[in-house]
């Protein structure tokens, strides 16, 4: 149809807007790329912070990052994927049990962050933690303290609606033909689940798997009490240890810092190695999607 | 992620194998009888019925987190309402005159030689850098919402939307960092302030934390709203503007005010942005965008560290925690409440 007049400035103020929240995204990208590219070098990457981290790389937070999400992955995702399995597969529609599921789900998906750091503190660190010093008679802490442990937990829960929803999502993708030709065979409904369903929906769950891993290895509030370090002088080799991490870095250089300006170059390039990963998370899954549908509808 | 995505799956694909498998068996009669075969041909490992009990246990893992997030952070909470201790409750919420004060104030100050703990001036931080943020979160979220839905081409679709989810993507300690490095400096020296780090500042980094979230609940609503309407509209001799001002807007408003709500409660729980940008000053200013605010947020990552377990103080700041779940819990429940009722309002006249 043919625009005139009013027309025009309504798609003209709302194309503004678009354009505006287009450029907020541009302008945050571009000024990272500018002032974090300079930084980035094979030395930052694989070497300790210096010099009251204001030289040296950011090795530790990205093996501490790493640790973390691989802990918390291995953690939520048979957790969500098998919550995901019953609300597709053996509940029924009506099922009331399914829809209390699903108002958790969404309930826990709007619980903020540092509400899930207080939860860590309070729940894994102090009750769990204490209380398997206690049971096991440790003198001093050994479990009762902060630690990448507690933080992988704390930030699997967090991250569990986001697996259940999208495994949810690409089950139901899965055609009914392909589920009721394996119970007209003669298998049983898990036998069904495991053998058709599931490998077919393997795409949309490495999806939910991917989109967690981006959102958990972003959040920051939620591992400040429960198991983040400032600087740490050793690699972490165990579950109890502390940890340094990529957005933690962030913080601390950016608000603690003794001297800001000596730390800016190390603060970009930890902001571009931090956003980098969660961008290509992001683009990854976003193939992964597309593929898998495309697969499906073949 | 955003509860959306999931109504729209269980409102949309309520197909199951249950109601599949109903369906497709003609008469009700050989419903119960099929079912009773595949009881008895129910064979296979021992360990698929371990595993399914496992399904069935793990299936209960969001509703008892749900429960075990609520429960432990009052725990560490409600002590304060029966141990002895210096403080007393009223002087949480209510103003008080402290020595060498001329008037009954409300004062955050829990370190120090006497401890205040007024709660009011949190909140009171909290609302204002929310509001403030919304303030440019909406209008631009709803606008690009509109023009996405209704005046963008296909191509031009398939840039916007995965744009605003790669926005969504970035992680609040980015978000904080630019708001403190960048946005800090166009701000003081658009305006001339004193102080580099303000409620404004941290409004803006908070608005890039809420755009995708309004953007994407209020573009779902727009794009739901039926044909039919739109055509009847056009078909009318409506033009454009009126029939997406008049017609459509009005019938996806429900949708778009619980892209609000939702919003709100993302912003009022969003931690890192504030933290970093806000200034952090507990003032009672609350009609002054460039002075500084202190949410509750901030309040409890900035002094949880710092405090001894089993202090009033730790109490105080685990019963800030619970306030604001409760209050984050009620926001979505309601936003989600209107999105599930819209969505079944607008399927039930598309048929």
């Amino acid at each position: 149809m043919r625009y005139a007049g009013r027309d025009w400035l309504l798609f003209g103020a709302t194309g503004l807007a678009t354009l505006l929240v287009l450029s907020m995204l541009g302008i945050i990208i571009g000024v990272v790329l500018w002032q974090g590219a300079p930084v980035i070098s094979a030395e930052f990457l694989t070497s300790a912070p210096t010099s009251d981290m204001t030289g040296g790389g950011i090795l530790p937070a990205i093996y501490g990052t790493v640790l973390l999400t691989l802990l918390m992955t291995l953690a939520v995702v048979p957790v969500g994927v098998a919550t995901a399995v019953y609300l597709t597969e053996y509940a029924s529609p009506r099922s009331r049990l399914a829809g209390i599921v699903r108002a958790a789900v969404q309930n826990l998906a709007g619980v903020p962050s540092i509400v899930f750091g207080l939860f860590g503190l309070g729940f894994f660190v102090l009750f769990i933690g204490r209380g398997l010093d206690t049971a096991l008679g440790a003198s001093e802490p050994v479990w009762g303290k902060p630690a990448v442990l507690w933080s992988a937990l704390t930030l699997a829960i967090l991250t569990l609606p986001v697996v259940i929803v999208t495994t949810e999502e690409a089950l139901r993708a899965v055609p009914n033909d392909l589920r009721e030709a394996a119970l007209a065979l003669g298998a049983t409904r898990f036998q069904t689940v495991l053998t058709v369903v599931l490998p077919n929906a393997r795409g949309g769950i490495l999806t939910g798997v991917v989109l967690a891993v981006s959102r958990g290895a972003g959040e920051v509030a939620p591992i400040i009490f429960t198991g983040a370090a400032n600087f740490l002088p050793y690699l972490p080799t165990d579950l109890r240890d502390m940890f340094m991490h990529l957005g933690y870095h962030v913080y601390a250089l950016a608000t603690q810092s003794p001297n800001v300006d000596a730390a800016r170059p190390m603060l970009f390039g930890t902001v571009l190695v931090l956003l980098t990963v969660s961008f290509s998370l992001n683009l990854i899954a976003v193939v992964i999607r597309s593929r898998s549908r495309a697969a499906l509808r073949a | 992620m955003s509860p959306t995505e999931s109504t729209n799956a269980s409102a949309a694909g309520g197909v199951t194998p249950d109601s599949a498998a109903r369906q497709s068996s003609a008469p009700p009669a050989d419903g119960a009888a099929s079912r009773s075969l595949t009881r008895k041909r129910r064979h296979g490992p021992a360990w698929h019925r371990v595993a399914e009990v496992a399904v069935r246990v793990m299936a209960a893992s969001a509703v008892v987190s749900i429960v075990l997030i609520f429960a432990f952070v009052l725990r560490e909470a409600v002590p304060i309402f029966w141990e002895q201790s210096d403080v007393r409750l009223v002087d949480l919420v209510s103003p008080r005159q402290w020595a060498n004060y001329d008037a009954p104030m409300f004062i955050w100050q829990p370190v120090g030689g006497v401890a205040k703990m007024n709660i009011v001036p949190l909140f009171l931080g909290t609302l204002k850098v929310t509001l403030l943020s919304l303030l440019f979160a909406v209008p631009l979220a709803i606008g690009a919402a509109i023009f996405v839905s209704q005046f963008a081409r296909r191509r031009v679709r398939e840039i916007v939307k995965p744009a605003v989810e790669l926005l969504a993507g970035i992680p609040s300690v980015v978000l904080g960092f630019f708001a403190l490095m960048i946005l800090a400096t166009w701000v003081q020296d658009a305006f001339g302030l004193a102080y580099r780090l303000n409620a404004l500042v941290a409004a803006m980094g908070l608005s890039l934390a809420v755009i995708p979230v309004i953007f994407t609940i209020s573009e779902d609503a727009l794009d739901a709203v039926p044909r039919q309407l739109k055509e009847a509209s056009l078909a009318l001799g409506a033009r454009k503007w009126q029939t997406t001002l008049r017609v459509v807007l009005p019938a996806a408003l429900p949708g778009i005010a619980a892209a609000v709500i939702l919003g709100f409660g993302r912003a009022i729980g969003e931690t890192m942005v504030v933290l970093m940008a806000s200034g952090n000053a507990a003032v009672m200013a609350p009609f002054n965008p460039t002075s500084s605010a202190r949410t509750v947020t901030a309040t409890i990552a900035s002094e949880l560290g710092e405090v001894s377990q089993g202090d009033v103080h730790w109490r105080v700041l685990f019963l800030l925690g619970a306030l604001l779940f409760t209050v984050t819990f009620v926001l979505n429940r309601i936003g989600v409440a209107i999105v599930a009722r819209l969505h079944r309002k607008l399927t039930a006249t598309s048929r």
